[in-house]
């Protein structure tokens, strides 16, 4: 395949995957912007007043980077385990086997996809925050750099949990039982100093912390980690997905008989 | 131009094992042809789909050979000279006719105008174009089974796989689909063909392999196969009644009813006979047609319990 057909096979995958979103908008865009105004409206406007302010700002200000980064992390993550599982389930996966798009670009077009979901809903996310907060943004870059890695870190990962997973319990299995206490514990909602030692030391084990620590520091300028020690995590976990992604799928693991 | 230049496809010493040690396929070898309209018959279990998933490159080989136009099969080269209809509908239900079309010109790296101009084709010539809008789980059976012919055509292919294409599809729509995957053929496309229509191999086909148990019984002409058949059983319509005893019947005819009678022949042995004694006896014959088609007969030789003893027996298989 030359570059240019290349180019127009990742297109062709993009495409579908993007159109397969806005399709069922009332499943892939509709809850995150739901379940993100009742929690600007509760932390924002019921309780975030009687709360006091987080390293020098509001409860609400707080919340809204780590409540962006969760809508986009869980997007992009459902977004490709569940389009990816169920091209395996009707087996139209086989579409892409049988083409001569080499591995690293199915990885590519699927993880892109889960991009552009999770970067989509993350901006209706912003954009509903607009309605309870002013935007603070301290260094545009780095919210860029932080917000697109880990949609593609979460978008890879939820290729890995459609290539590995054989029922459909398989794919909600991982985002409750280990993204959500993840999310929830990666210190969306508080400020880890706020922890004790022994729980703040077990909290840096937890990638999301230095997530939502780098995407909030892009915003307001506070951290509790190191930023750039974020970024090499986020880093380290894109590469090795990626990597790990198109040797399974190369090998054909659960794809191929 | 030597032969392996010649050939579309070559497999040679193919071995499958799958989990579980069921062993699908236990080095099998033949090639195909360019411009061949080849026949891979088997029971249902006997490696056909095995064979062809490796040759398109859904299956991982355990050992041996399978080449594309000198390719080795599952490359990217390979790929691209594939066009495979598979046993099961593998498209998203939830896409429309088009799109499915439209999206897999573009896993092949077709510009998105030509693919449009290429599905209206196909969608026309298979009569689809009125569809192009529905969602795949809005088509019948028949429906389904020519989308996935156009899917597979819309990179034009030089090999055309076809996994029993007209599997549950009615007569009218199964001559249609022949008609059309005869004229490709004529074109210069080559096809393998699986099918449990044996008539249909028969009629289409000019060469011929039957796998069963994962080992190739056969791979010959499939004039020269169906010249193998020792015996053939007819049916004679007659005018007038018969009767089932010795006077009223040529020796050797089954009474089946009052008008018809069947009679079997040996290989090389004339019909004129069986006319001539029938004329003796004041019967006029109205119509004669064979029971079994002579594929049938061989296939069911081949691979039913009779055909396996034989194998064992005299371990030969047919060859050309």
């Amino acid at each position: 395949m030359r570059a240019a057909q290349q180019w127009r096979a990742f297109l062709t995958l993009l495409g579908k995957e993007v159109g397969r979103v806005f399709r069922i908008w009332t499943q892939t865009l509709l809850p995150s912007a739901i379940t993100m105004t009742l929690y600007f409206v509760i932390f924002g406007s019921f309780i975030g007043d009687r709360i006091q302010d987080m390293q020098g700002h509001s409860y609400v200000a707080f919340i809204v980077p780590g409540l962006i980064m969760m809508a986009v992390l869980t997007n992009s993550y459902a977004n490709v385990s569940s389009s990816f599982f169920g091209n395996k389930f009707q087996k139209s996966i086989e579409e892409l086997l049988v083409s001569p798009m080499p591995s690293w670009l199915i990885v590519a077009g699927y993880t892109a996809g889960g991009m552009a979901r999770g970067l989509i809903v993350g901006a209706i996310v912003t954009a509903i925050s607009l309605f309870f907060v002013p935007l603070q943004v301290h260094a545009w870059s780095v919210i860029v750099v932080f917000v697109v890695l880990t949609s593609a870190v979460f978008s890879l990962a939820g290729l890995l949990n459609g290539i590995y997973a054989r029922k459909f319990d398989d794919v909600s299995i991982v985002p409750t039982f280990v993204l959500t206490p993840l999310t929830y514990l990666g210190g969306v909602f508080y400020s880890v100093t706020l922890l004790p030692l022994v729980w703040q030391q077990i909290s840096r084990l937890n990638p999301i912390l230095y997530m939502v620590n780098g995407f909030r520091y892009g915003f307001l300028g506070i951290s509790d980690v190191p930023v750039a020690g974020g970024l090499m995590i986020l880093i380290t976990l894109c590469l090795g997905l990626l990597v790990l992604d198109v040797y399974l799928i190369e090998k054909g693991v659960r794809l191929k008989s | 131009m030597s032969e392996t230049a010649e050939a579309a496809l070559e497999i040679t010493d193919l071995r499958k094992t799958y989990p579980g040690g069921v062993v699908a396929l236990d080095g099998i070898s033949f090639s195909v042809l360019k411009g061949d309209f080849f026949a891979l018959l088997g029971p249902n279990g006997a490696g056909k789909s095995t064979t062809m998933g490796i040759v398109s490159g859904l299956v991982v080989r355990g050992s041996g050979l399978a080449r594309v136009f000198g390719h080795d099969a599952g490359s990217v080269e390979a790929k691209s000279c594939i066009g495979l209809v598979p046993q099961e509908f593998n498209f998203s239900i939830f896409e429309k006719v088009e799109d499915i079309l439209v999206q897999q010109a573009g896993y092949f790296g077709m510009p998105r105008r030509y693919a449009l101009g290429r599905s209206e084709t196909l969608l026309k010539k298979l009569g689809l174009w009125e569809k192009r809008h529905a969602q795949g789980l809005k088509l019948s059976g028949g429906m389904k089974r020519k989308l996935l012919i156009a899917r597979a055509l819309m990179h034009e292919p030089r090999l055309l796989v076809l996994d029993e294409p007209t599997a549950g599809v009615d007569v009218e729509t199964r001559r249609s689909m022949w008609e059309f995957i005869t004229t490709l053929n004529k074109a210069g496309t080559t096809i393998i063909l699986s099918t449990h229509y044996l008539e249909e191999a028969e009629q289409l086909c000019k060469n011929i392999a039957i796998i069963d148990n994962g080992t190739i019984l056969a791979d010959t002409n499939m004039r020269d196969f169906l010249r193998t058949v020792a015996r053939e059983t007819y049916v004679l319509d007659i005018e007038q009644k018969v009767t089932d005893d010795a006077s009223g019947r040529p020796s050797g005819a089954v009474v089946v009813d009052e008008h018809t009678l069947e009679v079997t022949v040996a290989k090389g042995e004339g019909l004129n006979t069986i006319f001539k004694s029938l004329d003796k006896k004041g019967l006029t014959v109205l119509g004669c047609r064979a029971k079994q088609n002579r594929l049938e007969q061989l296939f069911v030789g081949m691979t039913g319990e009779n055909g396996k003893e034989a194998k064992t027996g005299s371990g030969d298989k047919v060859s050309a």
